[in-house]
């Protein structure tokens, strides 16, 4: 019964969570568009199963990824091996990034822009090299992104002077960037982070400043996502640069 | 096809797709639990039926997406920026001839950006996420529903400035580096223990539900604009949804701080925050 009760708690600070887009699509359609809704069976069915996955998921986060995270970056630690540890971050930014959709519609896209812009040949051969090696180049910055975000960690570097640092490296390359790729590299930053990597990478960070000792998990564990939004920003510039 | 049987064939064919994306994940993560750190997995079982509510709960999250919002959000923006629409059915011809676009005729498409950015902010399982283990961590000192409002606020602001980018023309690499520099002076200033948080907040915001409406959006008005490319203008939204959340969380800490200085300069020298708070 208490499993079923906090359940339905979920429930319930999901539909908070959705009152607000519900809110703006219906006063868009009703008073500005002024239209009707078509169609509201599958609307109602769509938004039961939205809140119901929301629910399952923030379980899910408390009793999986969360002590997973946490656990491993323990594990680490009392083992002690950095080179291990660092090559667990790598693979990790890697594994998660290459594959990711969203990565993929963006690299097909930026290949439609480059082609356009006579960067490459606009046959769909070396359309398809081009994103392909796209989505290789944002998958290594997000591995080398975690395995610096680590090391920063172990090492206690601040975050924001590597931040800005990287942010200043950013605006350079952007003077020197075909204009083409600049605006695919600021949005690769943002596509990056998934669902699912992002509570893992969190759990990790916040994990390894706690066991690590002598460390405030505030301002040592976080970061690790702001850099592996930062590097693909550089990489694909440069990537726009070598092509 | 009756309906039931073509929800149960999206749920599966989303739950596959969910499962490719998850298996790198997990592949990576047993390789390196067997081959190196070899420990014994506390509480294995309940943490393998997390991982299974997981990717269960982002099925049914995205097909219900899917099905409830993403045809009526794209549908929505593609009607907002609609000539049509924004000039009045008479006046699409005559705004064509003037051959100007004024910014001010597309204020509902700023509007409904800033509310559709901020709304789907709210309702983004990765930052309620991350929310979830920053009241942890902070002890509750940072409020969770705190975090999420201001990172919304950043997003809601970052997306209708991207849109108004998109019809004035305006340079994308102006608006990033601006808003770097007032990034960089807010570090300067702001309570230390949440600038890290506070960049972190512009790589989460972007992902599930964000994404694809926002997109819509920017690719509807940038190919309804004479003289506006989809590929070449249509980007940058999502870089300034990821810039301005730096801006709005680092100014909600500057904000709790102020006013905390504030009350302890008050004569009983009681915080008006705590006293809010308690019930």
């Amino acid at each position: 019964m208490p499993a079923l009760l906090s359940f339905l708690r979920l429930i319930l600070s999901a539909l908070r969570d959705l009152a607000p887009i519900i809110l703006v699509i219906g006063f868009f359609q009703l008073v500005v568009l002024q239209q009707p809704f078509p169609n509201l069976l599958p609307i109602v069915t769509g938004l039961g199963l939205v809140l119901l996955g929301l629910a399952f998921f923030i379980q899910g986060l408390e009793m999986g990824l969360f002590p997973l995270g946490e656990s491993m970056a323990n594990a680490f630690a009392h083992k002690g091996s950095v080179a291990w540890l660092l090559a667990f971050a790598f693979a990790l930014g890697f594994g998660t990034t290459v594959a990711e959709p969203a990565l993929i519609a963006v690299a097909a896209e930026a290949a439609e822009a480059a082609a356009q812009a006579d960067l490459i040949a606009a046959d769909a051969d070396s359309r398809a090299t081009y994103a392909l090696g796209l989505r290789y180049t944002v998958a290594v910055s997000v591995g080398v992104a975690l395995l610096l975000g680590v090391f920063r960690i172990l090492k206690g570097w601040p975050v924001p002077v590597l931040i800005i640092g990287g942010y200043v490296v950013v605006v350079g390359l952007t003077f020197i960037a075909p204009p083409e790729i600049v605006g695919v590299a600021y949005d690769s930053g943002g596509v990056t982070t998934s669902t699912i990597t992002v509570p893992l990478v969190t759990a990790l960070g916040v994990g390894l400043a706690t066991a690590l000792g002598g460390r405030n998990p505030m301002i040592d564990g976080f970061g690790l996502i702001a850099f592996a939004s930062l590097t693909p920003m550089m990489f694909v510039m440069l990537y726009g640069l070598a092509y | 096809m009756p309906p039931a049987t073509s929800l149960a064939i999206d749920l599966v064919d989303t739950l596959w797709s969910t499962v490719l994306d998850v298996a790198p994940i997990l592949l990576i993560l047993v390789l390196f639990q067997v081959m190196v750190l070899r420990q014994k997995v506390p509480h294995l079982r309940r943490m393998i039926l997390g991982f299974l509510y997981v990717v269960l709960g982002l099925d049914l999250f995205l097909v219900g997406l899917e099905m409830a919002l993403f045809p009526l959000g794209e549908i929505m923006a593609t009607q907002l920026t609609d000539p049509a629409f924004i000039h009045g059915a008479e006046g699409a011809e005559a705004a064509r001839g003037a051959d100007g676009v004024r910014w001010r005729d597309y204020l509902w498409v700023y509007a409904f950006a800033a509310a559709i950015g901020f709304s789907t902010t709210i309702a983004e399982p990765a930052l309620i996420a991350v929310s979830l283990k920053v009241t942890e961590v902070s002890g509750g000192a940072v409020r969770s529903g705190g975090l999420r409002v201001a990172v919304a606020v950043g997003v809601s602001i970052g997306v209708a400035l991207g849109t108004m980018r998109i019809v004035t023309g305006w340079s994308l690499p102006l608006f990033i580096v601006i808003g770097y520099v007032v990034v960089i002076v807010q570090t300067a200033f702001a309570p230390r223990a949440i600038v890290p948080l506070a960049y972190d907040s512009g790589g989460v915001t972007t992902s599930t539900v964000t994404v694809p409406l926002v997109t819509a959006l920017g690719l509807g008005l940038a190919s309804s604009i004479p003289g506006r490319s989809p590929l070449l203008d249509g980007f940058g939204l999502i870089a300034l949804a990821s810039l301005f959340p730096m801006i709005t969380v680092m100014g909600y800490a500057q904000l709790g701080a102020l006013v905390a200085r504030r009350a302890a300069r008050r004569p009983d020298g009681r915080d008006p925050r705590q006293e809010r708070d308690q019930p």
